[in-house]
């Protein structure tokens, strides 16, 4: 716990869980697709469906698919914002399994017809957590630069793409490994201490049997 | 921060012939790896967005759910028509207060200090200090690094937020943190600051956190004055030389294991206490309907 972390962060009210944390949510799901979001499907669940009207989670939600950040005074005007942008949106309610109770789906078309599945939750005090993308876990904060790579389940893929990060000197902070079953789908989560460049990614998309590469920077 | 107790920044201060503050910044440029210059920026900035929002503020704004907004502008025009008993510094703090828990409930930009809902007491307190006491702006900055690093000493032994030990935790530290500040800027010395921020918090030991249908508007707002007005009084009480007769970091204590005991119903949930009243159930029926 920093001096920092108690006074701050500066943001928009009402609160740093409902309203700061939940447009960091809609600002890292832009940020994983990496191009404008055109039709973005809202679906609150638990505590964010039941009070986040009155928070403004769903203003916020908006605010953050349009890339603002959690202290962007345009944060109250999202929706227009989004309808003038021609930004498509729609809220509903779910039910998801052993999920945090500030936690939301989002099903996010991009303008190239890009899609993108996330479940966020909100873990209070403004910091998040990206639970899923398409379906399978991630469990990462968004504050490191991450690298999701999505891959066929066959030995060999880890060692692949840990040896390229070694190549380009990225030091690994967590590491994380998920499937959908057996042989099936796989997904890799590495939170790195430094940023990882765009050449790397392009060159870990052309490897056989990587299927997806999502890259989350921390720069600005 | 490598602080577990306001007691470790009282020694290291002494040992290192340092102020209160001092010892806060030398620990945050330790930690970030940052120049005293940087750090002491970044808490100006604060302090300046604190003052951003505060000037900000539109008097004929409500809420969302309309239960908040205007208030901060009726006690600040009661207090230029002479109708208020507080005198000029704690009816300005009290006005102010509630001027940027308005804010916060709609939806403009404030400084989370230590949380959202809290955001009301520290500004109320220290903007009204540097404008009727024309103090300089960098002492102000010092109140600042204070105030938050008893913030940071609560949220290692307590908690910061309403959910995890009710209002207490959030009113309540923002009130000592606020507290230290202002025994600070009087003049007091370590040992003044940390008995200001126990004889406050104990004062609010126990508050639940009740919101109406879950919103940081009812009470949150209105008791942003009480953190700050308690504030006032207790940071008085220290530099006249009173001390809590239970040790400073021993109250911090008392606040966890209170904050431990107290039911989810009065954690932030909305389900208890003034949220449970028939006017709080009422209320919430009527905005899910909306």
């Amino acid at each position: 716990m920093n001096v920092f972390d108690v006074m701050g962060p500066v943001m928009v009210g009402p609160s740093s869980s409902h309203t700061a944390g939940a447009v960091k949510i809609g600002l890292t799901a832009r940020k994983l697709l990496q191009e404008e979001v055109q039709v973005a499907e809202v679906l609150l669940h638990g505590s964010f469906l039941a009070t986040g009207k009155g928070h403004g989670t769903d203003i916020a939600i908006i605010a953050g698919l349009l890339g603002m950040k959690p202290d962007d005074e345009r944060i109250p005007n999202s929706f227009r914002i989004a309808e003038e942008s021609g930004m498509e949106f729609s809220f509903g309610g779910t039910e998801l399994r052993h999920a945090h109770p500030n936690s939301v789906l989002l099903k996010l078309e991009g303008k190239s017809g890009k899609k993108l599945d996330i479940i966020g939750s909100s873990q209070g005090g403004g910091a998040i957590k990206i639970d899923k993308i398409d379906g399978l876990d991630a469990n990462f904060c968004a504050c490191y630069p991450t690298l999701i790579v999505h891959n066929v389940d066959k030995p060999g893929h880890v060692a692949l793409v840990t040896t390229m990060l070694g190549e380009y000197s990225l030091n690994i902070a967590t590491l994380q490994l998920y499937r959908d079953k057996r042989g099936g789908r796989a997904v890799m989560v590495i939170e790195c201490d430094q940023e990882v460049p765009d050449e790397m990614i392009e060159n870990l998309r052309q490897l056989e049997g990587i299927l997806k590469v999502t890259y989350l920077s921390m720069e600005e | 921060m490598s602080f577990r107790s306001l007691q470790e920044i009282i020694d290291k201060s002494e040992e290192t012939g340092r102020a209160f503050w001092e010892t806060v910044m030398a620990d945050d440029m330790n930690e970030r790896a940052v120049s005293s210059q940087e750090s002491f920026e970044k808490m100006k900035q604060l302090y300046l967005k604190m003052k951003e929002a505060n000037a900000a503020y539109e008097e004929d704004l409500l809420s969302a759910s309309k239960l908040v907004g205007g208030d901060g502008a009726k006690v600040h025009h009661a207090l230029e028509e002479g109708k208020l008993l507080s005198g000029s510094y704690v009816g300005e703090s009290i006005s102010k207060a509630l001027k940027m828990g308005e804010n916060n409930a709609c939806m403009k930009r404030i400084v989370a200090a230590p949380t959202a809902g809290s955001c009301g007491v520290l500004p109320a307190v220290l903007l009204t200090y540097e404008e009727q006491k024309e103090a300089d702006i960098d002492k102000m900055v010092e109140a600042m690094f204070v105030a938050a690093g008893i913030g940071v000493v609560i949220s290692v032994r307590a908690f910061l937020s309403g959910a995890a030990g009710g209002c207490q935790a959030e009113i309540g530290s923002a009130s000592a943190m606020a507290a230290g500040a202002l025994a600070y800027l009087q003049g007091g010395d370590a040992e003044a600051i940390a008995h200001a921020c126990a004889m406050t918090l104990k004062n609010l030991l126990g508050l639940v956190c009740d919101p109406v249908a879950g919103l940081v508007e009812v009470p949150c707002v209105k008791r942003n004055v009480v953190g700050s007005v308690n504030a006032i009084a207790y940071a008085d009480m220290a530099v006249a030389g009173v001390r809590s007769q239970i040790p400073p970091d021993e109250v911090i204590d008392a606040m966890r294991e209170i904050g431990e005991q107290l039911p989810i119903t009065l954690r932030e949930t909305g389900e208890g206490g003034l949220a449970a009243t028939p006017t709080g159930a009422e209320i919430a029926e009527r905005l899910i309907h909306e």
